[in-house]
C-alpha cells in the first residue's frame, strides 16, 4: 500500500532496498548448508536457489543488479560465498565461471517473468521453470568454461563431466519456482511498474 | 512549532480488482507540540502519518507542512520531517552506529570529519556515545530504536513522526524511547497503541475504518476509542 | 547460525589504515592476481608469510584471521590431500598457501578500512559511470545496505526455520523458504520506506 514517491532516475528507494536485501538473501542462501555434507568436495548450499529466486521475484534488471551486488560484496571481503569465503579468492578459483554466470542466470529468469507479465499472465511456477531451464543451461556452460580454463581440460569434456551437478540445480530451480510464485501472490505489485 | 495541515485528504490503494480506500476525507490542522493518533490495526492511522512526508501519496486533497505542499515540495518537506518506524532493523542502514548517524548527515555536511563530529555529538545526547563503533546489530532493540531517533534528530527536523515506535520494545526500552520522544523540542506526531502514552500528548485523533472519528483532548479521545473498540 | 564477521574494523593508525582506500583496493586486486600466478611451493609460502606480517603489523587480531580461515579448513585439507595424491605435494602447498594468502589479505583490507571509506571509494568508481545514468551516492548506499542487511536476513532465515520446526515441518524446504522469501520482500519494502523517509531518494 505504501508507495515511494521519490522515483527520479529509474529506481525508487524500494527498488534499491529490494536489490540490496536480495543481495543479502543470496549471501545467506550461500552460507547456509542445504545438506550437512558436500558432493565431490563442493558444499551443497542454496546459493543457486537464491539466484533463481532473485530473478524470478525482482525481474531482469533488479534481479541482475541484486546478484551482481552480491558478487561485489563478496569481492571486497565479506564471506558470502559457499564455504563461507569472501574476497577475491573465489574469483581466482576453478568455480569462478559459476560466479560470473549467476547475474546472467538471474537476468534470464527475470526476462521470462517479465515477458509473462507483459503478456498479461500471472507469474506461475511454470513460467519461472521455463526461464530457469534456460538459466540453468547458461550456468552450466559458463561454469564449465571456468573449470576448463582453470584446470586445462578440453571444454566439451568438462561440460559432460559437470552434468553431474545439473540434477541438484534443477531441484533448487523447482524450489525457487514454487517459492517465487507464492511471493508474487503475496506481493502482486512487485513487477507492476515494469 | 510546525504546522501540519490535511485538507480533505483521501488515500486509495490498488488491489487485484479495482482499488480500496485507506483513508477518506480527512481534514485537520495540527499545531500542538505532541499529537497522537490511535486506532485499531488496519484502521488507516499509519497511512495518515505516512502522508506527512510523502511516503503515501494522497489520491485527492492536499497535505502541507509549514505551508509546503508534500506533493510538489517533497524533498523540502522530508528535510523538515523525520520519521521513526516500528521496526528499527528496517531503518538502520549502515553497519556501525556512528556511520548510520553520519549517513543522515551526508547531505547537510560535506566534510567527513565534521560529519563524524556532529554524529558523535548526537549520539552523546541520546546516550549512545560509548557504542559509536559497535555494529548496529549488536545493540538491543531499545538501543536500535534510540539510534534510529538519533539518525532522525541529526537532520534537525521540525517535525518527528513516530509510527508505533515502542510496540516491539520491552518495558524499560519502551520507557526510554517514549521519554526521549516526549522531551524533544520538535513537534511530535505519534501513532501508538499505548493509551497511557497517548494520554500524555496534547491532542489525539482516533482513526476508525479510514475516517477520523474523534479529534479531541487525549483523555476524551482515548475514552471514545476504548468505548467504540470494545463495544 | 554463524554470524558473519561484520563491523570487525580494527581502529588504528598504521600505514595500512592510512593508505587511501582506492589505492588499497587496487593493490589488493593486483596482489591477488599476482599471488595466484605464483608457482611452486616456496613463493606462495613466502607470500603467505608476507601477508601475515602485514596483518600483524596492521594489528588484525588472530581471531579475525582464524574466523576467515576456519570455514576453509576442511575444504583445504581435502584439496591438499587430492592434489598431493594426483600432482604431488608442491602443488598442494601452492594451492593451500595461495588461498590462505588471499584470505589474510582480504581480512586485513576489511579490518583496516571503515565501511564509510569503502563507500567513498565505490562512489569514486561509480562516478566514472555517471554518463550512463548511474548515481554514485545511490550505488554506495545500496552497497552498504546489502552488507548491513546480511545479519537481518540471517535472522529472518533462522526464525522461519524455527517456526517450520515448531510446526513439525522441518523436512519441508518449502515450509521454510516460502515464508523466508515473503518476509524478506516485506522487510525490503520497509527499508525502502525508511530510505525515502530519510530523504535518500530525493535528488541533491
Amino acid at each position: 500500500m505504501s508507495s515511494t514517491t521519490t522515483a527520479r532516475r529509474g529506481l525508487t528507494t524500494t527498488d534499491l532496498a529490494l536489490v540490496a536485501v536480495f543481495a543479502a538473501l543470496v549471501a545467506v542462501c550461500s552460507v547456509v548448508a542445504a545438506l550437512p555434507f558436500g558432493v565431490n568436495g563442493v558444499p551443497v548450499t542454496l546459493q543457486l536457489f537464491g539466484v533463481f529466486l532473485a530473478g524470478a521475484v525482482l525481474g531482469p534488471v533488479r534481479g541482475f543488479l541484486a546478484v551482481a551486488l552480491y558478487l561485489a560484496v563478496g569481492a571486497v571481503g565479506v564471506p558470502v560465498f559457499a564455504g563461507p569465503v569472501g574476497g577475491l579468492a573465489p574469483f581466482a578459483g576453478p568455480t569462478a565461471g559459476y560466479l560470473v554466470s549467476f547475474p546472467l542466470v538471474a537476468l534470464v529468469v527475470g526476462l521470462a517473468v517479465q515477458r509473462a507479465r507483459a503478456a498479461g499472465l500471472a507469474v506461475t511456477t511454470a513460467v519461472v521453470l521455463v526461464g530457469g531451464l534456460v538459466g540453468e543451461v547458461v550456468c552450466w556452460l559458463v561454469g564449465a568454461l571456468g573449470i576448463a580454463l582453470y584446470s586445462d581440460t578440453p571444454y566439451l569434456a568438462t561440460v559432460k563431466a559437470t552434468a553431474v551437478y545439473v540434477p541438484a540445480d534443477l531441484v533448487k530451480l523447482v524450489l525457487a519456482a514454487v517459492v517465487a510464485a507464492a511471493v508474487h501472490r503475496a506481493f502482486p505489485q512487485l513487477l507492476a511498474r515494469r | 512549532m510546525a504546522t501540519i495541515e490535511l485538507d480533505d485528504v483521501t488515500v486509495t490503494a490498488p488491489t487485484a480488482d479495482g482499488e480500496v480506500v485507506l483513508l477518506r476525507d480527512v481534514t485537520a490542522r495540527l499545531t500542538e507540540r505532541r499529537v497522537v493518533v490511535v486506532g485499531a490495526n488496519g484502521s488507516g492511522k499509519s497511512t495518515l502519518v505516512r502522508l506527512v512526508n510523502g511516503l503515501v501519496a494522497a489520491a485527492s486533497g492536499t497535505v502541507r507542512v509549514d505551508g509546503l505542499d508534500v506533493a510538489t515540495d517533497g524533498p523540502a518537506v522530508r528535510r523538515r520531517v523525520g520519521f521513526v518506524f516500528t521496526q528499527p532493523a528496517a531503518q538502520l542502514v549502515m553497519p556501525t552506529v556512528l556511520e548510520d548517524v553520519a549517513l543522515s548527515l551526508r547531505r547537510h555536511v560535506k566534510d567527513k570529519r565534521e560529519r563524524e563530529a556532529r554524529a558523535r555529538a548526537v549520539l552523546a545526547e541520546i546516550g549512545l556515545a560509548d557504542r559509536a563503533d559497535t555494529s548496529v546489530h549488536a545493540l538491543s532493540g531499545g538501543q536500535q530504536q534510540l539510534l534510529a531517533i538519533a539518525g532522525v534528530l541529526a537532520c534537525e527536523p521540525t517535525v518527528v513522526v513516530a509510527d508505533e515506535p515502542t510496540t516491539l520494545l520491552d518495558l524499560r526500552n519502551a520507557r526510554a524511547v517514549q521519554e526521549r520522544l516526549l522531551s524533544m523540542e520538535q513537534q511530535l506526531l505519534l501513532v501508538t497503541h499505548d493509551l497511557d502514552l497517548a494520554r500524555r500528548c496534547d491532542r489525539a485523533l482516533v482513526v476508525e475504518d479510514g475516517r477520523v472519528t474523534c479529534d479531541d483532548d487525549p483523555e476524551r479521545a482515548v475514552a471514545h476509542y476504548v468505548e467504540s473498540a470494545l463495544s | 547460525m554463524r554470524s558473519l564477521p561484520l563491523g570487525l574494523q580494527v581502529p588504528g593508525d598504521t600505514v595500512w589504515h592510512r593508505l587511501p582506500t582506492g589505492r588499497k583496493l587496487l593493490g589488493l586486486v593486483l596482489l591477488g592476481v599476482g599471488v595466484v600466478a605464483l608457482q611452486g611451493p616456496w613463493l606462495p609460502l613466502l607470500a603467505l608469510a608476507a601477508a601475515l606480517a602485514v596483518a600483524l603489523h596492521a594489528g588484525v587480531p588472530a581471531r579475525s584471521l582464524a574466523l576467515g580461515v576456519r570455514p576453509l579448513l576442511v575444504l583445504l585439507v581435502v584439496v591438499a590431500a587430492l592434489q598431493t595424491w594426483q600432482r604431488g605435494w608442491p602443488v598442494a602447498v601452492e594451492v593451500v598457501a595461495t588461498t590462505l594468502t588471499l584470505v589474510v589479505l582480504a581480512t586485513t583490507f576489511t579490518a583496516t578500512t571503515p565501511t564509510d571509506d569503502l563507500l567513498d571509494a565505490v562512489v569514486r568508481v561509480a562516478r566514472v559511470l555517471r554518463p550512463l545514468g548511474v548515481d554514485p551516492e545511490r550505488v554506495a548506499l545500496t552497497f552498504s545496505l546489502a552488507i548491513s542487511s546480511i545479519p537481518v536476513v540471517t535472522t529472518l532465515f533462522t526464525q522461519t526455520r524455527e517456526a517450520a520446526k515448531a510446526r513439525g515441518l522441518e523436512r519441508s524446504p518449502r515450509a521454510t523458504l516460502t515464508p523466508f522469501a515473503v518476509r524478506t520482500v516485506a522487510h525490503a519494502h520497509a527499508v525502502g520506506d525508511a530510505l525515502a523517509a530519510r530523504g535518500l531518494g530525493d535528488p541533491d
